[in-house]
């Protein structure tokens, strides 16, 4: 597999671990959504608490050669709070849902951030400087008496210890009925779109008193409702192209020149079910819960329950590529169903941009993650876990045994730990660093320089 | 001739005659109406303070039904208490990301 040889592979080795190390998680605690920037020189975690922690990878002057910098806690601010409709007698949670960063444009950094109803854009500003010899104030603040004022001074800057600040600048709200799954910035670097279970919407960043609705599936009789949207994504490189995916295992492209309410797909990706395969669980473990195109869009990337697809977009009627990410978990879907996990939403996630190498990763159980190399056809399995934690070792392959004898060094499929759960990751846009949430901690793993 | 074997049952058909055989009422279609509309009601929390006062002055020596697995579906009998509904979230401290 991928780090066992070859000049070409990767080998990781763990980096760093941010969480608490106590076995009892507190709810707000569980990461929900990872981001790198564009740069990938910060990286955002987003929690079930409504909080958002930002992280700087040290500058490389700083760091010993040996390895890439480390990523230190930049900012941390509370972007959501828990609301409670009472018209409709809905709580609102304030799990951040998802975090998508702009690229940056001046010296602060922006960020879109949304729960299930409310999406905010933050700004993120350094302050290190600020204004000292004020005339009418002392320097704690306090108004000085004016007839002790005598003399006429300009106040000027002064250095100071760096400050971080985080604000709200617009707040999109009241425009989604029902639970925001995906926010994506169009590559218009002007508007972006907002998915919840029925509908997608169309904001302009600078604009928060109005949406246009672009697609809406919402039935006339809910009775006849049969399949939601589960997530949503803007074509990198068409500004009027954008996908979304469905609870059926289905991905529509739309093109927003064609109309202005894109019910109707362009293109509709589907891969023909064996009917003499299908079963109670088809349905649910074909719903996609993630979409990602590859950087060059001709490419997209599918999670459903048990796979991968890679999606040629000129190709609707099957996936040019599929990864099974635990096959094993197949002969074990009655017990998943009841324990909820079968409805358990994974990301994937593609590798930086380098043009030679095609690599997917995504998360599992027991808090292994995947790999899959598109060109030498190879997967490696890997674990987030405090145990491997020595810098500059490399991370050690992972082997599940789903029947028959097992071997040392696998793990059983009755002994994986269903509650440890990778569903969160993500690849540095330009380096192989990558960013693995567990349930509470967040895993960064680089690749071992020589 | 040699005899053909039967046609071996796939895991997935396998798993879900063990859930069948759990729960014969499960419905045929998963992903039909009421499994999505669960899935778009996900938050819903009801009280009537009419109805809890009632249910107060006539059951004043009866225990309330307790709370089934499900808070969230709303049944005929079963009156939520303020005690069954979630009490709002404390304040907020810093993450532990960031410690």
């Amino acid at each position: 597999f991928l780090g066992a040889g070859g000049g070409n592979d990767i080998q990781w080795c763990f980096s760093q671990v941010k969480g608490a190390v106590d076995d009892d998680v507190a709810e707000a605690d569980i990461i929900s959504t990872v981001e790198f920037n564009h740069s990938g020189e910060l990286l955002a975690t987003g929690d079930k608490g409504g909080r958002v922690v930002i992280f700087q990878q040290e500058q490389e002057n700083k760091t010993p050669s040996h390895s890439r910098g480390e990523y230190n806690v930049y900012s941390t601010f509370q972007s959501h709070e828990p609301e409670f409709d009472y018209l409709k007698s809905l709580e609102i949670e304030e799990k951040i849902n998802k975090i998508r960063w702009l690229p940056q444009k001046n010296a602060a950094q922006f960020l879109l951030s949304t729960n299930d109803k409310t999406i905010k854009l933050w700004k993120i500003s350094e302050r290190d400087k600020r204004p000292e010899g004020y005339n009418l104030k002392e320097e704690d603040g306090r108004y000085r008496d004016p007839t002790t004022v005598t003399t006429l001074r300009v106040p000027v800057f002064r250095p100071m210890d760096l400050m971080v600040e985080a604000s709200p600048r617009r707040i999109f709200a009241n425009a989604h009925t029902y639970h925001i799954n995906s926010i994506s910035i169009n590559s218009d670097y002007e508007t972006y779109l907002s998915a919840d279970d029925l509908r997608i919407n169309l904001w302009h960043l600078e604009i928060t008193d109005r949406s246009f609705n672009i697609v809406d599936i919402k039935p006339a009789n809910m009775e006849e409702l049969t399949e939601v949207i589960t997530a949503a994504e803007f074509h990198p490189n068409s500004c009027n192209t954008f996908v979304y995916s469905s609870s059926k295992g289905t991905i529509r492209l739309c093109d927003m020149r064609a109309s202005a309410l894109c019910d109707r797909h362009s293109k509709l990706f589907e891969e023909p079910e064996d009917p003499s395969n299908r079963s109670f669980f088809s349905e649910i473990i074909s719903s996609i819960s993630d979409v990602k195109f590859s950087h060059s869009g001709r490419y997209m990337m599918t999670r459903d329950y048990l796979s991968v697809k890679i999606w040629d977009l000129n190709m609707e009627n099957r996936p040019v590529e599929t990864y099974q990410v635990h096959e094993y978990l197949r002969s074990k879907l009655c017990s998943l169903y009841e324990n909820d996990c079968i409805f358990d939403k994974f990301e994937c996630c593609w590798n930086g941009s380098d043009r030679q190498v095609y690599i997917v990763m995504t998360g599992s159980y027991n808090n292994f993650f995947r790999m899959f190399d598109r060109n030498t056809k190879r997967d490696i399995t890997l674990e987030a876990s405090r145990e491997n934690n020595k810098p500059r070792t490399v991370l050690k392959p992972r082997k599940v045994c789903a029947s028959g004898k097992r071997k040392k060094d696998e793990i059983s499929v009755d002994s994986l730990d269903f509650n440890k759960k990778i569903l969160h990751t993500a690849w540095h846009p330009k380096e192989n660093i990558i960013a693995v949430a567990t349930t509470n901690n967040l895993y960064i793993f680089q690749d071992k320089m020589n | 001739q040699d005899m053909q074997e039967k046609e071996t049952v796939t895991p997935e058909r396998a798993e879900e005659a063990k859930l069948k055989a759990k729960y014969p009422n499960l419905g045929q279609k998963p992903g039909g109406s009421d499994f999505l509309m669960k899935r778009l009601q996900k938050g819903q929390k009801y009280f009537d303070s009419g109805d809890y006062n009632m249910a107060k002055a006539k059951m004043k020596n009866k225990q309330l039904p307790s709370v089934g697995p499900d808070k969230n579906l709303v049944t005929g009998d079963h009156i939520p208490t303020p005690q069954d509904l979630p009490q709002r979230k404390s304040s907020l401290v810093t993450s532990k990301l960031a410690g």
